[in-house]
């Protein structure tokens, strides 16, 4: 197993203040924390960190760890020294990491066996009350299932202990009902298909949290679509009656007369009909494309518009 | 139940008692009174005993009791940062449309 610096994971010097030790935990919790921070490993290396400060904030396993020695790099093989720990006496407390999973095996050989609040993560809840775990899980769904709804099959892999107390992974197939109108980060429950209960208690629930895979032409923002509609430069100079996609079908849009690049046009109500609320819009940002100038004819003809226009985009920049 | 069995999606009821999301958050019932009392939680429902809490508000819940737990804030601290990371969260999803309007056409 690899060792661990839990000094240099905290960025403190050895000699560091329990103070010290304290303000660079909280700092580096509020950075690394999961509900906070989107940066790749960030979850990682909040973890690292709650578990450094796990060792370092209490007296007793901060110096049974020190008497370790400085003479380990972090990540170097390391085996626990015979009765290194002798002569320390751990009272024990409770665990106070973040319940999300257990330390590594470097703490693990240290600290193992003491206490007894270990991966209260699953368990906690199913002890106090009879009732099984509530478990969470993500899928990820069509855009046009959510549009319209649809029953989906999911497979989920989920951790169960069996008698013995053991931790397996099983999985499992359901059918989910995926209402209409569902957005992304939107959560459903699926009653009693969570943990099953302990002693005759009932089962707890799935919740399941929606996310929408990325769709090939439409954008979706909360309720609203985005498509981008690429438009001809004098549909756009003139005006034109363009056919465009929705979710719900083709509708008839307006390109009014003198359109812009970048010019949003709403269609009302034709975005995620989310039940409860007015449904979403569909914005179609309008995008002038010019059709290349791939033979002497096509140039020519863009030459004498050159000439007959007289135009000139740069006009407000001085040129 | 089997390893590979299909079970069918029961008849969805999505609405959470504060039993419900108390036991979902493995906490006492007073600490999600507290959260309701900060606004972070908004039951439907005038009475205590009539409140009904939707499938978010687990998640709500469960972030606010994370935050508060891991970095030692109080629970006003904790509503204030589910806000703020929620309208971050609005903001990322909203560039990400911005940019793949404007850069993939």
């Amino acid at each position: 197993m690899d060792f661990k610096d839990y000094y240099a994971v905290m960025g403190v010097e050895r000699d560091a203040t329990q103070d010290e030790i304290k303000r660079a935990y909280r700092r580096l919790a509020r950075k690394y924390h999961p509900d906070v921070s989107k940066e790749s490993g960030a979850e990682a290396r909040f973890k690292a960190v709650g578990e450094a400060y796990e060792v370092l904030k209490d007296p007793e396993k901060r110096a049974a760890y020190d008497q370790l020695g400085t003479g380990w790099r972090d990540g170097q093989e390391f085996r626990p020294p015979p009765g290194w720990d002798a002569g320390f006496e751990f009272s024990g407390g409770g665990f106070s990491g973040s319940g999300q999973a257990g330390f590594s095996d470097f703490f693990e050989s240290l600290f193992g066996g003491l206490g007894g609040a270990r991966h209260g993560g699953f368990t906690r809840g199913a002890r106090s009350s009879g009732r099984g775990e509530d478990h969470h899980s993500t899928v990820e769904v069509a855009l046009e299932d959510a549009y319209h709804g649809a029953t989906l099959p999911l497979q989920l892999r989920v951790p169960e202990y069996d008698a013995n107390g053991r931790l397996s992974m099983h999985e499992r197939r359901l059918q989910v009902k995926v209402p209409r109108g569902v957005i992304n980060g939107k959560r459903i429950r699926l009653p009693g298909q969570g943990a099953k209960g302990v002693n005759g208690g009932k089962p707890g629930d799935l919740f399941l949290e929606i996310r929408l895979r990325p769709h090939s032409i439409y954008q979706v923002d909360g309720k609203h679509i985005y498509l981008n509609l690429p438009v001809a430069p004098w549909e756009a100079a003139l005006g034109a009656r363009i056919q465009v996609p929705t979710l719900g079908g083709r509708v008839d849009l307006n390109v009014p007369a003198g359109a812009r690049s970048g010019q949003k046009l709403r269609l009302k109500g034709r975005g995620m009909p989310v039940p409860g609320e007015s449904p979403g819009d569909q914005y179609v940002v309008v995008q002038i494309v010019t059709p290349p100038a791939d033979s002497d004819e096509k140039r020519e003809f863009y030459a004498t518009m050159a000439e007959r226009l007289a135009f000139n985009p740069r006009a407000h920049l001085g040129g | 139940m089997s390893a590979e069995s299909t079970d069918r999606y029961p008849s969805g009821d999505q609405r959470l008692s504060l039993a419900d999301i108390s036991h979902g958050c493995g906490v006492s019932v007073d600490s999600i009174l507290i959260l309701v009392g900060e606004g972070v939680l908004q039951p439907r429902g005038r009475r205590q005993r009539d409140w009904v809490f939707g499938a978010d508000d687990l998640a709500r819940a469960r972030c606010a009791l994370r935050i508060q737990h891991d970095l030692g804030v109080n629970s006003a601290g904790a509503a204030l940062a589910v806000e703020l990371i929620e309208e971050m969260q609005r903001l990322r999803e909203r560039v990400r449309v911005l940019e793949r309007l404007a850069f993939r056409g």
